[in-house]
């Protein structure tokens, strides 16, 4: 069944649907321990360590205690199964506390006072001011005699302004009595989590109303969580309870997102598992020949003669056991550890604090910051992503008169001004449309100040500049409306309000005006939505040319049209207008073509012209971010020719002759594909060249070729570096990230508005900008930043070091357990092949958890290059995004490091503690002593930068190594008992140990130091420029001043070069041009390669840490 | 709340009020990662300084643990293959375990320099595996120290008990398979004493095995494997067995047998008389007395003093070499034009 009926406030129905108790938790108590465990085992690491640990009970196998695995494996699932359980005790807390709520609700025709969980659907429910929404209602009361009330929608989508809720006609005029024993039925949907749509229709029971079927929307609605205001009282009827209602239906847990260091961890770890096999099964197969050829001659081991049926699984099971530590059991707590530690500096970066709206960057996924250092294409919203989306009204054009063209603000046009003192009647008629076709709310303030409140910014810059021009809006209650022009007041009343959508790109409003009673259609919209519906005959041209010359200047326009209507017209009209809203299938296509029986033969009046100002530092960053190999894709709902003139402004594309746009249009398929496989042909003749190409693609276009020709358009999006595309809609923006992704690449998708929420959802990772538009995309995002600006800083300091700072420790972490592994290995040659272990257990454990994960843990503070020198040398991000830190060949470095430290350790050891000396508790910890030596100074050798956390603890835990052991064996039953003693007291231990410490040390550092030196990598050089800062200094210092000085020659010859507007194509000596030509550009070969494996492989200048 | 949307409206006199201030994040050096840090880079002069540093310290070193090992005298006496009566390992093994031939085996040894007491007597065994991981774990350490735990005999698989049940003490394969060669020195006619007392570990006699836990049932199986102890001598001082049980982790060990506390001069004879009972001839190990002094080094071992010289050379080698290539072909650190952006073909 799709729909459900609604009985309002009849207690015989109530129990169909559940009651309002809202549950956010994922376990119960009894079911806690089951559920987590089987959560946590579902990854693939954990299932290894449990059957190991269970393996390691075996004690015929086991090599060591079992109690070295299932201590820090318990310990890794108590601290995560203790924060869910932390988390979900909370969210418990806060059901309970939203479940307990008293709320007064109809019973018997009385209002009784009852918990919110005990709302049943169909109950008649009672607000008061500022009373949070307990579940979905339909509104059927208010206090104010117009039918209406405010809501603030916050929690819900994150917009801040009021928004008006209205009663359904039906429901007009009742008195608070009659409420109280209402009947009747609700007709709607299944719960579902649109919180833009309610199609359904309510129908009062007798004696109420005329059987007349009431057509209800999202507007007739109360949504649960949101808030009350402006409005002493409303009641409404439970629809959606509980878990049912929309917010609690559109809450959900996103897909972890999975970086593409994660991935590449992944793989490795995939390598060293099937490393381990092949180990398992060579020692295996050589420890059971050597059984059966050796150890049967040795008497002292008294092998029986036929051993039990599984006796062949013996040796490589405890090999298994053995060589089980290769893959670090620390890891997974350390990632997360460190992770969680860059998300926190991000949260705490002073330097992302936007001062003007006072918002912290703050970093919601914690789990993907290394990500953000690999980006490879940013695809960005425009407006109020890259402007300010703080739009001001600049010019206009009123039937072919232009205003604001000289002085560049039509407010201060004194035509204009003249225009409307003198009553001339088009203007007067555009100010109107101005003022009154729009969905903004005036509400007066304490100062009795009016204040709008709009969801369009756009909207809002108009009424301001109407009221500026005197035609102030002073107020609309319901219906009706009151202008204050020139301080005489004029009333509206609002007939019909024909909606906005993203398909019609219009709205209009039928008002009637109270003094003359004539009935008006009023329009507003897109040039290409309004623009065609004017009436046969009107010269439209002067309309065209206007848009066209407000779009070379980056303004965004709107066109207004209006039309009388004739009574009959309107009656006739305004009954289909009824039917198609209160249908419930296919209500917006239904409603969108009768608005078209409307809105026809429209005088065109005018043109407006808005101004969105770029946000500052925009040119600067996505010029720095595109130095860096980012490539950006724009994607706006906006008009093709503001898109490019801002996508020029922001350093976006460049002007001619350095760059050229390739546009891809056409109306039908076949104009598109050959439109799309030309611009493909250019831009792959030109690729050679030093050029900037840029595709510049519409909606309409996109369509087709996303539905048909993927294959071709996957291919000039691997070409391009820069794409525009303009009048795309939501889907079509998640769509482009999708196909980005399937090529491979590293996406980074940035918006600020609800209609970004998709795009930001898609890709790898999303970055919302808490902007005028409400938070929705900053809440859907999993990085929310102020302002664009800072994305440079969040992408090239946070971004870069975070995945600089997981290579290091994620790889260091395979070295040093492969290393303990390899001694191991080494030492089963020396024992027969028998699989001893060489190390005790609690040397084992504490070499794991303790002595070597935490000296690498200060890596979270470790930076190769300062922030300042990574500004200004944005291309060293390459070295991040071509994974140059962290792949198979660099893992192959530290591998071999592994191998050579552990044959140093086990060679040295074994020869200076021979004969007399090869007792094994002794010869054990001398191993062990070098290997912590060993990787004190790896770790120290490694790190870029010391501050005093780094001495602790890579010195401290040197120290803490000797501190636990001398304390160990001081205790009399403990297997090291007196060990470290003796040890610390030979000379000779030391002595093998510097020994240790310098051949394992020398060659690593002899190489260091050639790479460094004479086979830089930029890097490096970077590093040593650092230092030596005072030479390299003056020159940049002078380079710097010279762009800014350009910058300012540039920008004023830009405001001329508009006027003269030269724009198609793009021949202009932009100033992006000039400052192009001159800063360094040419990205030789940080050119991207188009295979990833490419990359990795034969570049001369790679950074891998092999040692050998 | 709503200020986002007011401060733009024109005419008010709102000023919006602080949001969310309480999200400014606290400046600290730390939270903005700006702790004060050294840098260090690999400079020529400070690698070439290193690495000159590790050799002017690690020659020294190396001349005086080569001088440590060079005084060290030591006499080693591979005697299992002269003490045995047979040509093929069958023959050896046969002869070996017969319980009823005569094991002792007289040899002589020349003192090749001047040796200061104390003299210390070991055995070595070569490709014998105390570290296998049946032997190595076949022991309980609890019952050698607790005469409460006798019985306790967990683990020492498969000398656990003896065939009617009752258990092993010292259990296990370590203690059952226990060195039983003796030796008697002498020089001349004159008996050489071997002091047997203070060759193992005092926190292994204090701590590890009881002065009242007393051997029962030991070596009383079907197999007898090695050595036998007296019953009526508490563990803590069977000393033998105590070195025994100090597991070596490689097949090449020494164990201390005893101390000669007495000057040895160069050139002097000494006869031993050996009574080769252990069997090492199934697995083709082989046994050697060693007699040794030692020095702050421990005995003679030459591998650290050669490393140490080695190492130290190549140090320097390597520290020469910088310095030739630095100087042959220096090249200006940090120089920005060897960034390859800043390296533009097209001649900008």
């Amino acid at each position: 069944m799709m729909k459900r009926f609604v009985y309002i406030n009849d207690d015989s129905s109530q129990n169909l649907y559940c009651d309002n108790r809202i549950s956010n938790r994922k376990y119960t108590i009894l079911n806690f321990l089951p559920k987590n465990l089987w959560e946590q085992f579902r990854r693939f690491m954990n299932q290894y360590f449990l059957l190991i640990a269970c393996l390691q009970l075996w004690s015929l196998i086991t090599p060591v205690n079992p109690a070295s695995t299932w201590g820090p494996l318990i310990i890794i699932f108590a601290v995560s199964a203790t924060k869910e359980a932390w988390d979900d005790y909370n969210r418990y807390l806060s059901d309970k506390q939203a479940n307990e709520k008293e709320v007064w609700v109809v019973k018997d025709g009385i209002r009784k006072h009852i918990k919110a969980q005990d709302i049943h659907v169909g109950n008649i429910v009672w607000l008061r001011e500022n009373d949070e929404v307990p579940c979905d209602l339909v509104l059927i009361g208010t206090s104010e005699p117009q039918g209406i009330c405010y809501v603030e929608t916050a929690a819900l989508d994150g917009e801040t302004d009021l928004k008006t809720r209205v009663l359904p006609s039906s429901c007009i005029g009742l008195t608070p009595e009659q409420l109280h024993k209402i009947k009747g039925v609700i007709e709607c949907p299944n719960p579902d989590k649109d919180i833009r749509r309610f199609d359904s229709n309510m129908r009062l029971f007798p004696p109420f109303i005329d059987n007349d079927l009431c057509p209800l929307t999202i507007d007739n609605t109360l949504l649960q969580s949101c808030y009350l205001r402006n409005t002493e009282w409303a009641c409404g009827v439970a629809v959606y309870t509980g878990n049912e209602t929309k917010l609690g239906m559109s809450r959900g847990v996103p897909e972890p997102k999975l970086t593409a260091v994660d991935a590449m961890i992944d793989k490795l770890t995939g390598a060293i598992f099937l490393f381990q096999i092949v180990v398992v099964i060579v020692l295996g197969f050589a420890g059971n020949i050597w059984k059966d050829t050796e150890a049967r001659k040795q008497w002292y081991a008294q092998y029986p003669e036929d051993g039990p049926w599984y006796e062949l699984l013996v040796i490589p099971l405890r090999f298994e056991l053995l060589c089980s530590i290769m893959i670090p059991i620390s890891l997974k707590v350390s990632l997360d550890l460190v992770k969680s530690i860059y998300a926190k500096f991000i949260d705490w970066d002073e330097e992302m604090y936007d001062h003007e709206t006072m918002t912290a960057p703050h970093a919601a996924n914690t789990a993907i910051s290394e990500d953000l250092g690999q980006v490879e294409y940013i695809l960005t919203d425009k407006t109020g992503t890259l402007t300010e989306n703080k739009m001001s009204f600049r010019r206009c054009c009123i039937n072919g008169t232009f205003y604001g063209n000289e002085s560049g603000d039509a407010l201060k046009d004194v035509e204009l001004l003249n225009a409307v003192i003198n009553n001339v009647p088009d203007v007067i008629r555009f100010l109107t449309i101005m003022t009154i076709c729009n969905t903004v709310v005036p509400v007066r303030s304490m100062s009795g100040n009016i204040l709008y409140k709009a969801q369009s910014q756009d909207e809002d810059a108009l009424v301001n500049a109407a009221a500026r021009l005197h035609m102030v809006l002073i107020s609309k209650n319901g219906n009706s409306l009151e202008i204050n022009f020139n301080g005489k007041l004029i009333h509206y009343e609002i007939l019909d309000t024909l909606e906005f959508t993203s398909e019609r790109k219009r709205m209009s409003v039928v008002v009637k005006d109270s003094e003359d009673g004539k009935i008006l259609l009023l329009s507003k919209g897109a040039d290409e939505a309004i623009l065609p519906l004017s009436y046969a005959g009107q010269q439209i041209r002067p309309f065209v040319d206007a848009v066209d010359q407000y779009a070379q200047l980056g303004l965004r326009t709107l066109c207004l049209g209006w039309r009388e209507l004739k009574d009959d017209e309107y009656k006739d009209w305004s009954q289909a207008f009824k039917e198609a809203r209160s249908t419930l299938v296919n209500r917006e296509w239904k409603l969108d073509e009768v608005c078209q029986r409307l809105e026809h033969d429209l005088e065109v009046i005018g043109v407006t012209a808005v101004e969105d100002q770029l946000q500052d530092g925009v040119p600067e960053t996505i010029e720095t971010l595109r130095k860096a190999g980012i490539n950006f894709w724009m994607l706006t709902g906006d008009k093709q020719k503001t898109a490019i003139q801002i996508a020029l402004l922001c350093n976006f594309i460049s002007s001619e002759p350095r760059g050229q746009l390739l546009f891809i249009n056409g109306k039908t398929e076949d104009e598109v594909l050959r439109s799309l496989e030309r611009v493909l042909l250019t831009m792959k003749i030109t690729s050679s060249e030093p050029k900037d190409l840029a595709f510049v693609v519409d909606g309409w276009a996109l369509e087709i070729i996303l539905k048909q020709y993927r294959s071709v358009f996957t291919e000039l999006a691997i070409l391009s570096r820069t794409a525009i595309c303009c009048r795309v809609t939501p889907s079509q923006k998640a769509q482009l990230v999708e196909l980005l992704k399937s090529c491979d690449y590293r996406t980074l998708a940035i918006g600020d508005g609800g209609n970004d929420v998709r795009m930001i959802q898609n890709a790898d990772i999303g970055v919302g900008i808490s902007g005028r538009e409400g938070l929705q995309a900053a809440r859907a995002a999993d990085y929310s930043i102020g302002k664009f600006r800072f994305l440079k800083r969040l992408i090239l300091v946070h971004g870069r070091y975070s995945y600089n700072r997981t290579a290091f420790l994620s790889q260091y972490s395979f070295y040093k357990s492969l290393l303990i592994c390899f001694i191991q290995i080494f030492f089963s040659f020396f024992s027969g092949v028998s699989g001893t272990s060489l190390f005790n257990s609690i040397s084992l454990m504490a070499y794991n958890v303790f002595y070597t994960s935490v000296p690498v843990l200060t890596v979270v503070l470790d930076k190769d290059l300062t922030e300042k020198t990574v500004m200004q040398n944005p291309q060293i991000l390459f070295y991040c995004q071509a994974g140059r830190l962290l792949n198979p060949s660099t893992f192959a470095g530290w591998f071999g490091r592994s191998l050579y430290h552990a044959l140093v350790v086990f060679l040295i050891t074994v020869h200076a503690y021979a004969d007399e000396k090869s007792e094994m508790e002794q010869l054990s910890m001398v191993a062990l002593s070098g290997c912590i030596w060993l990787q004190a100074f790896v770790v120290t050798i490694e790190m870029n930068s010391f501050t005093i956390f780094h001495h602790l603890a890579i010195w401290g835990n040197l120290l803490c190594f000797y501190g636990l052991n001398l304390m160990i064996s001081a205790i009399p039953s403990a297997g090291l008992y007196t060990i470290m003693f003796r040890l610390c007291r030979q000379p000779s231990y030391w002595i093998t140990l510097f020994l240790i410490t310098v051949v394992g040390m020398g060659p690593v550092l002899a190489l260091k130091y050639f790479r460094y030196t004479y086979r830089s990598s930029a890097i490096n050089i970077l590093q040593q420029a650092e230092r030596s800062r005072v030479a390299t200094f003056s020159i940049r210092d002078l380079d710097s001043q010279l762009k800014s000085i350009e910058k300012d020659v540039g920008s004023l010859a830009s405001r001329n070069k508009f006027k003269s507007s030269v724009y198609e194509p793009l021949i202009t000596d932009s100033p992006t041009a000039t400052r192009r030509a001159v800063g360094p550009s040419a990205f030789d070969f940080l050119q991207p390669a188009q295979s990833r494996d490419d990359q990795n492989a034969g570049l001369l200048e790679i950074v891998c840490m092999l040692t050998e | 709340m709503n200020n986002s949307a007011a401060s733009t409206s024109s005419g008010s006199g709102d000023v919006p009020a602080p949001r969310r201030n309480s999200n400014r994040p606290k400046y600290s050096r730390f939270t903005q990662q700006e702790l004060p840090a050294c840098k260090p880079i690999l400079t020529p002069r400070w690698v070439i300084t290193v690495f000159t540093l590790i050799g002017v310290i690690f020659v020294p070193i190396g001349v005086a643990a080569l001088m440590a090992s060079n005084k060290v005298v030591e006499i080693v006496y591979r005697y299992d293959a002269v003490c045995i009566h047979g040509n093929t390992k069958d023959e050896k093994v046969a002869y070996i375990q017969n319980a009823n031939t005569s094991k002792t085996c007289i040899i002589t040894l020349t003192v090749p320099k001047d040796m200061d007491q104390p003299i210390y007597v070991y055995y070595q065994l070569d490709n014998f595996y105390q570290n296998h991981r049946r032997y190595v774990k076949s022991r309980n350490d609890a019952q050698l120290k607790d005469s409460d735990k006798a019985n306790d005999t967990s683990g020492c698989d498969p000398e656990k008990t003896t065939p009617d049940g009752s258990p092993i003490l010292p259990c296990g394969l370590i203690a059952w398979s226990l060195f039983n060669d003796t030796y008697s020195f002498s020089i001349g006619n004159q008996n050489l004493t071997v002091n047997k007392v203070g060759i193992s570990w005092k926190s292994d006699r204090d701590h590890k095995f009881g002065d009242n836990v007393f051997p029962r049932n030991f070596q009383n199986g079907t197999m007898k494997g090695g050595a036998s102890l007296n019953e009526s001598i508490p563990l803590s001082q069977q000393e033998d067995l105590i070195v025994w049980m100090r597991t070596a982790a490689l097949p090449t060990f020494r164990k201390p047998y005893g101390k000669i506390e007495q000057n040895l001069r160069v050139n002097e004879t000494i006869t031993v008389i050996i009574q080769n009972y252990y069997n090492t001839y199934s697995f083709s190990g082989k046994k050697k007395l060693v007699l040794s002094t030692s020095s702050w080094l421990g005995g003679k071992n030459d591998f650290t003093g050669i490393a140490y010289l080695t190492i130290g050379g190549l140090c320097f080698f390597l520290a020469t070499a910088f310095t030739v290539v630095y100087l042959v072909k220096p090249r200006k650190l940090g120089d920005p034009s060897y960034l390859s952006w800043n390296r533009n073909p097209s001649g900008h």
